[in-house]
């Protein structure tokens, strides 16, 4: 077991490696010059060529690549993101403070998809070919098949524009104003849980049916089991196995989601970070978030695999 | 059992008794046709049938846009500008006074154009990665499988923009951008195929022969990845054109004025309170292309490779 844990924590420091390479030669790619945007915002300042060459060394954009990797890459491991080329401020105050609001959100939908995706799968399963059932596929269908955006933007037309009964943007966060944060919250976290509701509710549904059909389950019932037993004891700790795998590709679909959720509902996390600063062509900015994002990932995913093995004695640790 | 079976079971000097008789019957049944069973499957749920009827119709539509279209992506009409559904309009006009109706059929060709652009390109080259990564065993291996879970571990429309980023914006740039977020997918399951069907004693006899790693990846390999990939790939579509969707929302990507639904939503979205139609029936044509390729995905599925059920959809 520890030797699993060990290896397992390696290969996840090796792909946040291998994803900072990734993230730092794309951004390399990016065209646009920041320093050049820099000077433009600032038209009213007299710029000579020696003060940008100047200001460029000082960025420490002349220096060559591999080094300015390694200059990153070591900061970043000290918890150290840099500055913001365009606008001065540290990134890794930012970062923590919006952290903070994507993963609450993406928290509380993970959460909300952790417990009602799999209820819904089990009672659909159970309830096969009847009202419930048809509801909770053609849901789960529209929840896979509609884009995130289109769903928020429906949902703030009637919640917000016709009913008037919730706010259409911002955040608050919940230790400053817990009333007004629960309400600005509702629609992201909804729209943020919906992909995974409607996935799990999908998987669950099916390794329901697939156990429902196993011997062992007919000579439960034949045995004379009551019904709670049967449900608990043999069918749901069959069924969850592949819905537990499902839970790492969560993480990582709500993370992803954020980007378009926060830009909808206005919403100062990570995601929006991410967006304003590609479309500001703020470097450091978009590394640091594209790889922050990418540790959630990791370490959830992580996390998850660490779980199954302790929920399926039948891995192993090899 | 029927009276053909009763009559001839007395004409016989030996009855035959009537469970022995259906066997034979079914032992003369001439061989299954593959292609009928194929069609035979693929039609037998209704919403597949649906699914299907469709994405004919849709990609019908963006074939003949120019045609069916009541006006050009681009054609304004300043005289109706954000004008409500109104018999010349038949969904309004956005703050450009371009018909809406007429730039949602337009839009069906950006998001058919880079569903199967981006899915081509992501299945063909995460195939031969794939190929590459099972027959080099050791560090080539490891290096690519690694690269591998790296790229799954980025949120995929995280990635996509940071490679849309470095390509410049434009329809080419998008489609590489959502083929490199599908590459994992093919790249895993090739890999697993070849090495599982690497194993077999029948690979070896063929090395034995002296048979080339090409025949064997074309007559061996191959063939048993084949089933699934396709499956993969018409799933697939659905995603692709969600995350074009999702990054011309953005602003990244696909730029005004091309007629991309994403951006069509996002920039009704301005109007939402006075014109909802602009921002919501845009998102309505993405659900519907998206369900109908899920639809036809999972009639492949159950058509070509029923064992894959459930695994391929997330």
């Amino acid at each position: 077991m520890t030797t699993y844990v060990i290896r397992r924590v390696l290969h996840a420091l090796v792909v946040v490696f291998i994803v900072s390479i990734i993230v730092f030669l794309l951004i390399r790619a990016l065209p646009g010059d920041p320093i050049e945007m820099l000077v433009a915002q600032n038209a009213s300042q007299e710029w000579t060529p020696e003060m940008v060459e100047e200001l460029r060394r000082s960025k420490g954009l002349l220096d060559p690549v591999p080094v300015q990797y390694v200059k990153w890459f070591s900061q970043m491991a000290r918890g150290d993101f840099g500055v913001s080329i365009t606008h001065n401020y540290n990134i890794g105050d930012q970062i923590k403070d919006r952290a903070v609001v994507t993963l609450l959100i993406g928290l509380t939908a993970f959460l909300i998809g952790l417990v009602v995706g799999p209820l819904l799968g089990i009672i659909s399963a159970i309830r096969r070919g009847k009202w419930v059932d048809n509801l909770v596929t053609v849901s789960a269908n529209i929840g896979i098949t509609a884009p995130q955006f289109w769903v928020a933007i429906l949902l703030i037309f009637l919640f917000s524009m016709r009913l008037q009964i919730l706010p259409i943007y911002g955040y608050t966060l919940p230790w400053v104003n817990l009333g007004q944060s629960i309400r600005q919250s509702i629609l992201p976290v909804f729209v943020t849980a919906l992909g995974p509701i409607a996935s799990s509710a999908r998987q669950t549904r099916s390794s329901v049916l697939e156990v429902l059909g196993e011997d062992y389950i007919r000579t439960a019932w034949a045995k004379g089991m009551n019904e709670r037993k049967v449900l608990l004891k043999h069918i749901l700790k069959n069924s969850l196995m592949p819905v537990v795998t499902l839970q790492g590709q969560m993480l990582r679909m709500i993370v992803g989601g954020s980007v378009v959720v926060e830009r909808v509902f206005v919403i100062p996390g990570l995601g929006k970070f991410l967006v304003d600063a590609m479309l500001g062509r703020d470097y450091t900015v978009v590394q640091g978030s594209a790889v922050v994002m990418t540790i959630v990932v990791v370490l959830s995913s992580l996390i998850v695999d660490l779980l199954y093995g302790w929920i399926d004695p039948r891995i192993q640790y090899d | 059992m029927d009276n053909a079976g009763a009559i001839r079971a007395k004409t016989r000097i030996i009855p035959i008794p009537e469970d022995e008789f259906e066997v034979l019957e079914d032992q003369l049944l001439p061989p299954v046709n593959e292609f009928k069973r194929f069609i035979r499957v693929f039609f037998a749920r209704k919403i597949v049938i649906f699914g299907a009827a469709l994405l004919g119709l849709m990609i019908l539509t963006a074939i003949l846009a120019d045609v069916v279209a009541p006006y050009g992506p681009y054609a304004q009409d300043l005289k109706n500008v954000l004008a409500g559904p109104t018999g010349a309009h038949i969904l309004g006009t956005d703050s450009l006074g371009r018909d809406l109706f007429s730039r949602i059929i337009h839009g069906t060709r950006v998001a058919l154009l880079v569903g199967f652009f981006s899915v081509i390109v992501g299945a063909s080259v995460g195939t031969v990665i794939g190929l590459i990564a099972g027959f080099s065993e050791g560090i080539l291996q490891t290096l690519l499988m690694r690269a591998t879970d790296a790229i799954m571990a980025i949120p995929s429309l995280v990635l996509s923009l940071l490679i849309v980023g470095a390509l410049k914006n434009g329809i080419p740039a998008v489609v590489i951008a959502v083929a490199v977020s599908m590459f994992p997918g093919y790249i895993r399951m090739v890999n697993g195929q070849v090495l599982s069907v690497k194993q077999n004693d029948y690979i070896m006899a063929e090395k034995a022969m002296g048979a080339s790693w090409g025949r064997i990846i074309f007559q061996h390999i191959l063939p048993n990845c084949m089933s699934p990939i396709i499956v993969m790939m018409t799933m697939m579509m659905g995603t692709s054109i969600m995350a074009e969707a999702g990054m011309s929302f953005l602003g990244i990507g696909i730029t005004p004025p091309i007629a991309a639904w994403g951006a069509m939503c996002y920039d009704g979205y301005k109007y939402l309170m006075t014109n909802p139609l602009l921002s919501i029936a845009p998102g309505f044509a993405i659900m519907l292309l998206v369900f109908s390729f899920n639809m036809v995905g999972d009639g492949l599925r159950d058509a070509l490779d029923p064992r894959l059920r459930g695994t391929l959809s997330e």
